[in-house]
């Protein structure tokens, strides 16, 4: 890595453990999130990628029994994700999240793309429009849903209706997007839109993104982190990771020995 | 093991399947009994009260003379009583269901709250007329009338109500909360915006179970001291009431003294005049009626509801 193409740092998490009541599911993670990169966490299953991913937006604070060490600094103010003195609700309102499963709400598709904003108190109908197409345009599927925003959500193919999840997610202008396994519910062509979209978000947006998928890691992502065991065992930029793995675990897991 | 023949397997399949025409044969008979007995029962009460079926017995008081009874202070009284217990536990069942589901952390505070409430429903309905002889009639001086009669009911149906709430709320897939926490929502925005309108139809069900339950109630009714025989309606609000020509307020008609048709019923049938079953049969038909009518307005509007709520 030449230091003069080093980017900045968006995140890093800093002697990170987490907990599931007694049961601890990662164990002293040190790692960067590179500022308008991608990010891949791949890893087996089991391995805590998605619990790791999930403590970006304290997504565990709304299940009772969990608890979070260490920090995950958020630049550039240094905010720690994971202090008590933050409210959860403002990391969420920083960090956006597409999760495994597309989950629109049973509602129409204008209302789950202006969520977001109506939750921050946004009423006025010019700025909710302006704002939903924008979103839509940016998630590549506004072409698809124009003249239909007032159908219903659910109604839409299982690639769309992820796709706009995303433009929900990216309607209130998140520092860092999450993705977890966004594709895992899709098929190869949905699949390949999801990765395009990710490629062109990241000129706006920091991404962390989980994947099954390591093909899929390969062709999306800039940075990638190996996870085995709830331990972060390898990282370092995708390519270096995938031609020449430092670690012996690395090397099994990516060249199919295991996992 | 030898591997089965083709006719080895056969008579496997036979002897299977022979089980499952068993099975089937006795689930239609139990439903069918079922079925049977209502059958039996509203037609019974049709036959028998037919005669009394007309628009005067809706129209007109109930009577010393029994074909010139009416139910008319009766079917006015149950829907008033009827509409002060939804008032009444809708809001405090589906507050509290949202609380457990949502807020409330998991303890033995909770547990016991929990246990408590799954008791609620089993206490006999009497108890509950107790209660309210000594509070609502008593201690906060209600008096014998459609509030009391009313809250009586609701604190009766309010365990039903919170639990099919709960369960309304339980329904709901984990994915969609998350998906509105995930956007920066607080607890009661997600309320608000998702798991109350999604929980609606459950709870909407649960509801008209409760009611269904209350409308055909007696005994707290009487205990509280409804009367049986009332010859009067009550007050419409801002119409002249009596001599005096004051007008009646907004809610004055929830302190009027009342009947209601259970009790309409069960007068009728401890009279010496066979004359009265009559008008009995013919109540207990409407009664029914209204049940039913009642549980059709809830299925039609869960179907509604629900054509639009999926994930």
């Amino acid at each position: 890595m030449q230091t003069h193409d080093k980017p900045q740092l968006k995140a890093e998490a800093r002697n990170l453990n987490f907990y599931y009541g007694e049961a601890k599911a990662l164990k002293n993670i040190n790692m960067p999130i590179y500022d308008k990169k991608v990010t891949a966490l791949i890893g087996p299953s089991g391995c805590g990628k998605s619990t790791y991913l999930r403590s970006f937006n304290r997504m565990h604070d709304l299940y009772p029994g969990n608890r979070y060490e260490g920090e995950i600094r958020f630049f550039p103010d240094n905010t720690n994700l994971l202090s008590s003195d933050v409210d959860p609700i403002e990391v969420r309102m920083r960090v956006g999240m597409v999760f495994q499963k597309p989950n629109p709400f049973p509602k129409t598709i204008y209302e789950n793309v202006a969520y977001g904003l109506r939750v921050r108190g946004e009423k006025n109908k010019r700025v909710l429009d302006e704002k939903v197409e924008t979103a839509l345009r940016g998630a590549a599927i506004w072409e698809e849903v124009k003249d239909r925003l007032q159908e219903l959500a659910p109604n839409l193919s299982g690639g769309q209706q992820q796709r706009l999840c995303i433009a929900r997610a990216l309607a209130t202008d998140p520092e860092l997007l999450l993705f977890d396994e966004p594709t895992s519910a899709l098929d190869p062509i949905a699949t390949g839109a999801i990765e395009e979209l990710v490629h062109e978000l990241k000129k706006r947006v920091t991404i962390l993104i989980v994947t099954h998928n390591m093909q899929q890691a390969a062709r999306v992502s800039d940075y990638t982190a190996y996870m085995y065991l709830g331990e972060m065992i390898e990282f370092g930029k995708t390519d270096e990771i995938f031609i020449k793995p430092q670690d012996k675990r690395t090397e099994d897991y990516i060249t199919g020995r295991m996992g | 093991m030898q591997p089965m023949t083709t006719e080895q397997i056969r008579v496997l399949i036979a002897r299977g399947k022979m089980k499952d025409t068993i099975f089937q044969a006795l689930g239609i008979i139990c439903l069918a009994i079922g079925l049977l007995v209502i059958f039996l029962l509203v037609g019974d009460m049709l036959m028998r009260g037919l005669d009394r079926l007309n628009i005067e017995f809706f129209t007109e008081f109930a009577s010393r003379r029994a074909h010139q009874s009416g139910i008319l202070s009766a079917w006015v009284g149950t829907i008033l009583v009827m509409f002060v217990t939804a008032m009444a536990a809708v809001p405090l069942g589906v507050a509290a269901g949202i609380y457990l589901e949502e807020y409330a952390k998991r303890n033995w505070v909770t547990d016991i709250i929990e246990i408590n409430i799954t008791n609620l429903a089993a206490v006999p309905s009497i108890v509950y007329g107790l209660l309210a002889l000594g509070i609502f009639v008593y201690t906060f001086g209600f008096g014998q009338s459609i509030l009391s009669a009313g809250l009586t009911l609701a604190l009766l149906i309010l365990p039903i109500v919170i639990v099919s709430t709960r369960e309304a709320i339980r329904s709901i897939p984990a994915m969609i909360r998350e998906g509105s926490m995930a956007v920066g929502a607080t607890r009661w925005q997600t309320c608000r915006y998702h798991i109350i309108p999604y929980a609606m139809p459950g709870i909407l069900t649960g509801v008209i179970i409760g009611l269904a339950r209350a409308i055909g109630e007696t005994a707290p009714i009487i205990t509280i001291g409804a009367l049986t025989f009332i010859a009067f309606l009550p007050p419409v609000p801002f119409t002249a009431t009596g001599a005096d020509g004051v007008s009646a307020g907004l809610f004055d008609w929830v302190m009027s003294p009342f009947t209601v048709m259970s009790i309409q019923i069960f007068n009728w049938t401890s009279r010496p005049d066979p004359a009265f079953e009559i008008n009995a049969a013919a109540a207990g038909f409407v009664l029914m009626g209204m049940v039913l009518s009642m549980n059709a307005i809830a299925i039609y509007l869960r179907y509604r509801m629900r054509k639009n709520i999926k994930w």
